[in-house]
């Protein structure tokens, strides 16, 4: 025993823990939303607008309601009272649709509900949507992929310093380009679902929620019903990038279902509504004008953006977010408008603001760095900012120059050629690009309970959730690192509004947000097991003050004798104790005045192959450096990154949701014809953690690395793309026939 | 998905008779048919399951050597063993590349031989009934034609129909000229591979000359002339699990430059596998160089008519067609 006690047991942080929920998922028994099968449940499937813009003239149900197992079919006139949202102070009562379903009969997007059918079975309910007979008064829609600012509207000036028209007016050298990203539509493999029940006086609603207390809020508002009366249930995610962190219609229509059937009710969103009825990465068109001197230092920087918005809601994709602060820059300016058109909403996707808005404004770095004849790295060295100019403010911690020297080191940047098709292997031709990333660091508002058993083990409770990206895992290792329990020891409950208020899985701030708290709630759970050891009239204890005893490695022991610890678990027990408990609370950074600029930073250094004999445009290879802070996990960490970086691969090369203009469909609604990276098309990726700590934002140091990885990768495909090819892509996704329309038969 | 009924035939010509009756389909893999029901596209009131063949008809899930050295192809083979099978992948090694360049490893596992031939086009419009689609309803209309249309056809297309046929295995059966065998209820039949699609004209809803109840039994083919080789290329967005945007089977004799009996079919660019007999008469005979072969892509897409948005792929199929020979005679 003394021995064991001698050892300090190896901290678990920062190591390449594997998931502590990994083999629930691989052998099929982690219950995602859908899986939960209630005790007379019923199956509801929406039926959606055939139409873009109008109004329904009629909606017969007769034929519906007579196919065999359907109970219900809901619709304007008979769904009864669903009521809106109050105004929302600060950052809570989030949603993006904000209409409640079928609240009026105008049709704004293809695809919009316009009643929903519920039956014994799923077939049922799907044959009674299909018997639904709805017909229209269409009205001409707009999806056009043009973005123009409306007559009579002018821009948003967001941020701005200096004088960006002076400055750019007389520079000598400068670049003017406008840059168009497409509607992308967030495909995790896990549909949306909610399974609604009612016991007649309160919800529990099982949905696929990357922020359950927000949807609980929201849920409860639009059902009228107390917020006590409803629980949220998300305990597994397959994924969401943010399309599953506000509410969406369909969880209404399955709480409203259940209500008036008095059953529960299951509602999966199909692959083909996931297109039209749960957000998307809004439609994009940038103006970025960057100008500078012969030597390359910059002058000016002007960006504006346009974003394409549902005709109901403001969703401003922040296009700006990190142009004030990634370089020195006298003059900036930062400005944006909404451009309505008959689409769904548009929500939060992966890096929403920064990974568009990157693509822009570092597309047009490499572009003057092509002008000005320079290396595109040196000149991003040339321009690093000693402190962040928007905020004037200095950083917490930014290596940036760190980031781009270690990435061309490990890229071999130093053999790259400027000349455009100047590289060549094995009868390829080779790009290679850089482009840098940044997202913010921040704090949400976060709770933690944890209790130390008397068996030893350790139980954290957060009404937080596990998107997929390990939430589990990393909450597992801060308990295990604090108390000194063995990992496996460590039960970790997440993704239910009955636990302690969590932060919502999204801004990539989940980690951060939750150690202090945790910590905290560690902390008092081991005073507790001090105070109950001290206090106790028997044991190794017995009589010594606070002061005289420590915990160490899950043992309680005199001051500095590691020989004299006793395991808590044991301590508990010899008191006849089950368990000691403590709770933690910590507060939100994020909306905060701030007092320090905390974001985290990386560069992406790829490298493609271009074949122009068949016009095969591959990406081969990228080195990813990322300074996020401290890394918990880095297994968990560098499949984040990994992960994002294929996405990136996807956004540069693949993913477009295309509207059909004669209806406004999205058209390419399936996953055979909406493109994503395929394994084969996977480069091999090179991810390094630069690991400084970031102690001003919790006491580990870790910012957030779920969305810095998908930053940069774009524009670094498209500059690596114009190095091959000589042709630069300005509106992604980058396609053979963009390739084609330069290129000679080789 | 509706309703219906579900049988597995018990002999070819039990399966003839179900499959005769008025909205009646055979299943073999699935890989179409169910995923056209799922989304109401097909609505079939009687489903004739033949994978029960199996076992009862010789031959019909093997893949077996002619007495006159040719290949036998059951129409129940899978996908995935016929690309594997040993005497495919080394003298009919088109066949086998172009199966293992489509869909995904798990669907080739499902796909079979007769299936494939009759795979349905992946136009989008066609697959959403919200959408009028003249192949589903003649006479309704054909939003492709100045719609998202980057995928359809640019030769054999209608005022009707610009749909592409979407299989990689039959253009590469087309470039080995396969014999397609049918079973009626007047008995068996052979049909000629270049005669068994049909172009979709004033009548896109009929796709090939399968009359109500035929059923492919087995796809044969001649034994190579020695010196044969054959290659697949298709050129597409990504990778992997996508459709082609064009691609090419290329099947000649070789010697040296020198090409004999060559055979040229492309697929991603026609409503049905395109055989290219006039860029085959540039070739012919030649010496492989790029002038020729130049001529030879200018000749096969002479008769191309792009859509409006895929315009580029009248010189990607010049490409891949002047790619593919190159590598048959190993130049690339």
């Amino acid at each position: 025993m003394a021995g064991v006690a001698e050892t300090a047991m190896e901290s678990v942080i920062g190591k390449p823990v594997p998931r502590v929920d990994g083999p629930l998922k691989v052998s099929g028994t982690a219950r995602y939303t859908s899986d939960h099968n209630l005790e007379g449940m019923l199956y509801a499937v929406p039926v959606c607008a055939t139409i873009a813009k109008g109004r329904i003239r009629s909606l017969n149900v007769a034929a519906a309601e007579s196919v065999r197992g359907v109970k219900a079919v809901y619709h304007r006139e008979n769904i009864g009272k669903v009521f809106r949202t109050a105004p929302a102070m600060g950052f809570s009562l989030m949603s993006d649709e904000r209409r409640p379903p079928f609240e009026d009969d105008v049709i704004r997007y293809w695809g919009q509900y316009v009643a929903v059918v519920v039956a014994e079975t799923f077939q049922q309910a799907q044959a009674g949507a299909a018997a639904v007979q709805v017909s229209y008064d269409a009205e001409p829609h707009d999806v056009s992929t043009e973005l123009a600012l409306p007559a009579g509207e002018s821009l948003r000036e967001e941020s701005k310093r200096g004088d960006v028209a002076a400055a750019f007016a007389s520079a000598p050298v400068k670049i003017d380009a406008t840059y168009v990203t497409p509607a992308e539509t967030h495909n995790p493999i896990e549909l949306h679902a909610s399974v609604a029940a009612w016991d007649g006086q309160s919800f529990t609603l099982y949905e696929t929620s990357q922020a359950v207390w927000n949807q609980r809020e929201v849920l409860a508002q639009m059902l009228g019903v107390p917020l006590d009366n409803v629980r949220v249930i998300s305990r597994f995610l397959g994924s969401g990038f943010g399309g599953k962190l506000w509410p969406w219609p369909h969880s209404v229509l399955a709480a409203v279902a259940a209500r008036k059937l008095n059953r529960p009710v299951k509602l999966v969103v199909s692959r083909r509504m996931m297109f039209q009825n749960v957000g998307h990465r809004p439609l994009t068109q940038q103006r970025v004008r960057v100008s500078a001197k012969a030597d390359g230092t910059l002058l000016s920087l002007d960006h504006e953006a346009l974003n394409h918005t549902a005709i109901l809601d403001d969703f401003s994709e922040g296009c700006g977010e990190a142009t004030g602060y990634l370089y020195s820059v006298p003059n900036v300016r930062i400005a944006s408008a909404l451009v309505r058109r008959n689409v769904g909403s548009a929500t939060a996707m992966r890096g929403p603001g920064a990974v568009p808005g990157l693509y822009a404004t570092e597309s047009a770095m490499d572009e003057l760095a092509v002008a000005l004849k320079m290396d595109p790295v040196a000149l991003r060295l040339k321009n690093e900012p000693k402190l962040d100019e928007s905020l004037g403010l200095p950083f917490s911690s930014r290596h940036m120059v760190e980031c781009l020297q270690v990435g061309a080191e490990k890229f071999g940047w130093a053999r790259r050629t400027p000349q455009v098709g100047s590289m060549k292997a094995d009868g390829k031709t080779l790009g290679w690009g850089v482009a840098v990333a940044s997202w913010i660091a921040a704090r949400f508002d976060c709770e933690a309970k944890v209790e130390l058993r008397a068996d030893g083990s350790a139980r954290v409770a957060c009404g937080t959730q596990d998107v997929g990206t390990g939430t589990y895992t990393v909450l597992a290792q801060v308990v295990a690192d604090k108390a000194g329990v063995p990992l496996d020891r460590v039960e970790v409950v997440l993704g239910d509004t009955t636990l302690p208020p969590g932060p919502i899985s999204g801004g990539s701030m989940v980690t951060s947000s939750m150690i202090p708290a945790v910590g905290d709630a560690t902390r008092q759970a081991i005073e507790t097991v001090l105070l109950a050891a001290t206090s106790s009239k028997t044991g190794p204890f017995a009589g010594k003050k606070r002061g005289e005893v420590e915990f160490a490695n899950g043992r309680v022991q005199l001051k500095g004798d590691a020989s004299s610890g006793v395991g808590f678990g044991e301590v508990l027990a010899a008191q006849n104790l089950s368990v000691a408990t403590g709770s933690g609370k910590s507060g939100a950074t994020f909306g905060a005045k701030p007092t320090v600029s905390q974001h985290s930073f990386g560069a992406q250094f790829v490298e493609v192959t271009w074949q122009p004999e068949i016009a095969r445009l591959r990406v081969s290879r990228v080195v990813t450096v990322i300074d996020a802070g401290r890394v918990l996990n880095l297994r968990a960490g560098r499949n984040q990154i990994e992960g994002a970086v294929m996405m990136g691969v996807g956004m540069a090369m693949f993913e477009q949701t295309e509207y059909d203009h004669k209806t406004g469909a999205t058209i390419n609604n399936s996953l055979a014809d909406y493109l994503m990276t395929t394994h084969a098309d996977a480069p091999s990726v090179d991810v390094t953690f630069l690991d400084y700590p970031d102690l001003t934002l919790n006491e580990y140091g870790a910012r957030g690395i779920g969305e810095i990885g998908l930053a940069g990768v774009a524009p670094a495909i498209t500059a690596a793309v114009y190095h091959a090819t000589g042709v630069r892509v300005r509106r992604l996704p980058i396609r053979i026939e963009d390739l084609l329309a330069n290129q000679k038969l080789a | 998905m509706e309703l219906f009924e579900y049988s597995q035939a018990a002999s070819t010509e039990a399966a003839v008779k179900s499959g005769s009756a008025t909205g009646a389909r055979f299943i073999a893999g699935g890989t179409t048919l169910v995923d056209l029901m799922k989304l109401g596209v097909e609505t079939p009131q009687r489903v004739v399951d033949v994978n029960s063949l199996a076992g009862k008809v010789p031959g019909i899930d093997t893949v077996d050597v002619t007495p006159e050295g040719g290949l036998r192809i059951g129409a129940l083979v899978r996908n995935a063993d016929l690309a594997h099978h040993q005497t495919v992948a080394s003298h009919y090694a088109v066949l086998s590349q172009a199966l293992l360049s489509g869909a995904s490893a798990q669907l080739r596992n499902m796909a079979t031989t007769g299936g494939n031939l009759l795979q349905r086009t992946r136009c989008v419009y066609f697959r959403d009934t919200a959408f009028p689609c003249n192949k589903r309803e003649p006479g309704s209309g054909c939003p492709a034609i100045g719609g998202v249309n980057r995928m359809m056809a640019i030769l054999g297309t209608s005022d009707q129909c610009i749909a592409t046929n979407p299989s990689d295995m039959n253009v590469a059966l087309t470039a080995l000229e396969a014999t397609i065998h049918i079973q009626g209820a007047k008995g068996e039949r052979a049909v000629p591979i270049h005669e068994f699609f049909l172009l979709p004209g004033t009548t896109p809803h009929k796709e090939n000359v399968l009359e109500p109840g035929e059923l492919i039994t087995f796809v044969t083919l001649a034994k190579p002339a020695a010196g044969t080789r054959s290659v697949y290329l298709k050129l597409r967005d990504r990778a992997s699990y996508e459709f082609a945007l064009s691609s090419a089977a290329v099947v000649a004799q070789v010697e040296g430059k020198r090409l004999k009996n060559v055979r040229i079919a492309m697929g991603g660019v026609g409503t049905r596998p395109w055989r290219m007999v006039e860029a085959e008469h540039v070739l012919e005979g030649h010496e492989v160089e790029d002038g020729n072969l130049r001529k030879a892509a200018e000749a096969a897409l002479r008769a191309a008519k792009p859509q409006s948005e895929n315009g580029f792929k009248v010189e990607l199929a010049k490409r891949c067609l002047v790619h593919a020979v190159k590598q048959l005679v190993e130049l690339a």
